[in-house]
């Protein structure tokens, strides 16, 4: 019993993930490939970029990026060889033009909007602070409490 | 009162966008190839392998590329639409059996159908990676001039053929 629970302990041991495999073997060609493709998007899963994705369309892609890469492109070609297959969706940077306008100011839009209306509400709150004026009365019952307070502590 | 109004109005413009952001779906990703010569290709036939197809052959006719694999599930739900297609004859579909493996497709097509007249073998997805394809089934409608003038990702459905792709053929084949 105590042997097959240390042949049970031993399982572990044996047991490997598969590791990733070598994008390529060339470790310059490599670099590059892993540079690329963080940039460019899966279109199979959509949400993980093509270094990521272990889809079939990915591996593909990262194939050709290679040979493209072995055939000494630059990453503009690499990049515009793939915009004219896929379009701007395979960019996770988004190019600059008048469908992708909101795109790009809209969050700026939002945030000179936030600060406008800080600005604004600020300035209310500081109109509705009317000054109160202090009588003589109040003034001498204030000394009074706060000569109270010290003579306690 | 009057304090409500801006906040309301941000909020009905956000849940206009949102609705309009849950009506589109994301797998359509509108293709870059629409309005472009469809690519050149030369690869060899389904069930005659010393025989080849290229787009060329096409030339002067208006037809469908179907994009299709014995692995992929959104083609058999596809495909009795196909077979009523390819039984009216309004217009002839080619298959591109993409990343598939030989007997497994000549097994589908016998099982399921062909509809057909001959089909490309694509076997390491290079010729689908020219054409954008990132979801089987996809289809293509070239004209005459070898130029795509649409693209369906996706399953086609007998509605979508009625009401878009026919019309668009036979718009085509009057140019």
């Amino acid at each position: 019993m105590r042997w097959f629970a240390f042949i049970l302990l031993l399982i572990p041991a044996m047991v490997q993930a598969e590791e990733a495999k070598p994008l390529a073997e060339n470790s310059v060609a490599e670099a590059r490939l892993k540079q690329l493709a963080v940039e460019l998007r899966c279109l199979v899963c959509q949400n993980q970029t093509l270094a990521d994705s272990n889809a079939p369309l990915a591996e593909d892609l990262r194939r050709e990026v290679r040979e493209m890469i072995a055939k000494n492109m630059s990453d503009q070609e690499i990049i515009d060889f793939l915009v004219q297959r896929y379009g701007d969706f395979v960019l996770y940077r988004p190019p600059w033009k008048a469908s992708t306008t909101l795109l790009w100011i809209g969050p700026f839009l939002l945030l000179i909007g936030g600060a406008i209306t800080l600005v604004m509400a600020l300035r209310r709150r500081g109109q509705g602070l009317a000054d109160a004026p202090v009588t003589d009365e109040e003034r001498r019952r204030v000394e009074q409490l706060l000569s109270q307070v010290e003579r306690r502590s | 009162m009057k304090r409500f109004l801006l906040p309301l109005v941000i909020f009905v413009v956000l849940v206009g966008f949102l609705a309009v952001g849950l009506t589109l779906n994301p797998r359509e990703v509108p293709s870059p190839l629409v309005g472009k010569p469809a690519p050149a290709f030369l690869l060899p036939q389904l069930h005659e392998q010393d025989k080849t197809f290229s787009p060329s052959d096409m030339a002067g006719q208006v037809w469908l590329l179907n994009v299709w694999a014995s692995w992929c599930g959104g083609c058999k739900e596809e495909h009795p639409v196909l077979m009523r297609m390819a039984k009216a004859g309004e217009v002839p579909i080619y298959g591109m059996d993409y990343k598939d493996r030989r007997d497994e497709a000549l097994t589908w097509l016998r099982r399921h159908g062909n509809p057909y007249p001959l089909t490309a073998v694509d076997e390491a997805g290079r010729i689908g990676i020219d054409y954008g394809v990132y979801g089987v089934p996809e289809t293509y409608v070239i004209d005459k001039q070898g130029v795509i003038r649409y693209k369906q990702i996706g399953p086609l459905d007998d509605e979508l053929v009625a009401k878009t792709i026919l019309p668009l053929v036979q718009e085509l084949r009057n140019k």
